[in-house]
């Protein structure tokens, strides 16, 4: 006796766990705090409509028209990448369903055998060979998986994201292994957008200043001033981060690997990633193949129902792949959130109180995943 | 929808009163565990399964046969995320249309994640189903492990359990 329950389609990216926010019916996915996001997109378009406004009309009649044409699509470009670093899925690793979690859980304790009760069980982690180096895999308590090489868990969203790079703030995301060419591109045709922005107001200023003379020129063109203000700060800015991505870049690093030094210094060894030439890590980095999202967010959470239907046609940005064999349990993982402790994993029951303790340095690392200690806003101090 | 796959499927397959279709397997039979074959990331962090076959499936099915499919999957990873020529030109001819060709286009990637879902379904239904296993595919958790969903073993040396797998709520 099957009853069909009708019930409002939810759609998983409801009922996911972690701090993003999600739009568009589960398309579009960023963090919680958008207010430097919000900044960006401000200055960028309210300067470039300055340009379009007072510059480009005297410097389309009186050098060249293709001035405009080439500063709007570098434009276009630059909006479309921070909207696809924005809106995109980093590349965040799903939480443990509670059977692999429990399954961890097992192979941990036989890893440890018997602790005696009053000592700490050994930390979590789990040592691999990558190129004849020894990488360390940290057990992750709140996602509750062992994190894959490179992944780290971001604390200001509260997921494990694989590559993680870093999360800034003024794109509203974290940036890791699905959108970094994206965020590159960002950066790097921002730079090129403020130095071309920069650049024309200069000249636009003088041309202008012979006919008019200089006080007279700001007059007619106030928005210049504040373009020049804009661009002259944002410009070092940019460039520095361009620069230090391209290193990161070339050496097949993220910034968080570079920030807690994994792979520089004596005792650290290599970077076991790095093909050792600079174009073919340029061009993994860059040209890679491209991941797909493996959080389903649009697709429909599973109901008990045989006639509940499965999941429809995702955008191109999700995962593709339909469910073919809906065989997950109808256990959500968010249903058990962090704070969990479950009773059913009865031996970690009386650990508890040890992963607690544990839990809250985890979540500070990397040091990056917060605003206040972002990169860009060291990059800015040191350029 | 379900029915009626099930009645096209129906002459096709020797069927045994027990198993259906899957759906039906999971919901008759008795999940008795689930094993989880884990990540190798002995090359790096190219997605790829460890071929360790797990003791619990011991007396369930032979070895040869899982350690088959594990490397077939593997080599669809390989393909998929190989760095190659086909994966430079894509990702050049994207950039160029500043990553707009992603919307009316699948990359190489989504097809080759159709192929291995494609290859689950058939593995599952020829091999893994009439043995009371099941293979979930690894992006449905986040390519983090492959699932082997374990029931109760009915002595089914004899019947064949059918597989007509719920396709119709797969790819359209």
């Amino acid at each position: 006796m099957s009853a069909v329950m009708i019930t409002r389609k939810v759609r998983k990216w409801e009922k996911l766990p972690g701090k993003n926010t999600f739009c568009c019916d589960g398309r579009v996915m960023m963090a919680r705090q958008k207010g430097i996001f919000y900044l960006t997109l401000f200055l960028i378009v309210g300067t470039c409509s300055l340009f379009f406004a007072f510059e480009c009309p005297y410097l389309a009649v009186h050098l060249s028209p293709a001035i405009p044409v080439f500063a709007v699509l570098l434009f276009l470009f630059v909006m479309a990448m921070l909207l696809r670093t924005s809106f995109s899925d980093p590349g965040v690793l799903p939480r443990a369903l509670p059977e692999e979690a429990n399954f961890i859980e097992m192979e941990i304790e036989a890893a440890n055998g018997n602790v005696p009760s009053g000592q700490r069980p050994p930390p979590r982690i789990r040592n691999v060979q990558i190129n004849n180096q020894i990488v360390k895999l940290k057990y992750c308590y709140t996602c509750k998986i062992f994190r894959p090489p490179r992944a780290s868990h971001c604390s200001i969203c509260d997921n494990c994201v694989d590559r993680f790079d870093h999360h800034c703030p003024w794109v509203g995301n974290c940036v890791g292994k699905r959108n970094y060419r994206y965020f590159y591109l960002f950066t790097l045709t921002l730079s090129l957008l403020t130095i071309y922005i920069f650049a024309f107001n200069i000249v636009h200023v003088v041309m202008r200043s012979v006919d008019s003379g200089f006080l007279k020129t700001l007059k007619e063109t106030p928005g210049t001033v504040l373009e020049m203000l804009v661009c002259f700060f944002t410009l070092w800015s940019m460039v520095g981060l361009t620069g230090f991505h391209t290193y990161l870049i070339s050496l097949n690093q993220t910034t968080n690997e570079d920030i807690k030094g994994s792979w520089s210094g004596k005792n650290r060894g290599q970077n076991p990633y790095s093909h050792k030439n600079i174009i073919k890590n340029c061009c993994e980095v860059l040209c890679g193949p491209t991941y797909p999202s493996v959080l389903d967010r649009r697709g429909l959470m599973r109901e008990d129902s045989p006639a509940f239907a499965a999941s429809e046609g995702p955008c191109s940005l999700d995962n593709p792949v339909a469910q073919t064999t809906k065989t997950t349990a109808p256990l959500i993982p968010n249903e058990h959130t962090p704070d969990d402790v479950k009773p059913s994993i009865a031996a970690s029951a009386e650990k508890s109180p040890s992963p607690k303790e544990d839990q809250s340095p985890a979540p500070k690392i990397p040091p990056l995943a917060s605003p206040e200690t972002d990169v860009e806003t060291s990059i800015a101090k040191n350029h | 929808m379900d029915s009626k796959v099930c009645i096209h499927f129906l002459p096709r397959y020797c069927i045994s009163p027990q198993f259906h279709n899957l759906q039906d397997m999971q919901h008759t039979a008795s999940l008795v565990t689930k094993v989880f074959i884990q990540r190798d990331y002995s090359d790096g962090t190219v997605c790829r399964f460890q071929t360790k076959f797990p003791t619990e499936l011991d007396n369930r099915i032979e070895r040869a046969l899982l350690e088959q499919t594990v490397k077939t999957l593997n080599s669809y990873y390989v393909e998929a995320e190989k760095v190659g020529g086909q994966s430079y030109l894509e990702g050049c001819l994207a950039c160029a249309t500043a990553y707009i060709v992603f919307f009316c286009m699948e990359t190489r990637y989504e097809k080759v994640l159709k192929k291995i879902s494609g290859y689950i379904q058939e593995q599952n239904e020829k091999i893994y189903a009439p043995r009371g296993l099941l293979l979930t595919d690894p992006i449905e958790r986040g390519m983090r492990v492959l699932e082997i969903s374990v029931f109760e073993d009915r002595g089914s040396s004899g019947s064949s359990p059918s597989s007509s797998m719920s396709s119709c709520s797969t790819a359209r």
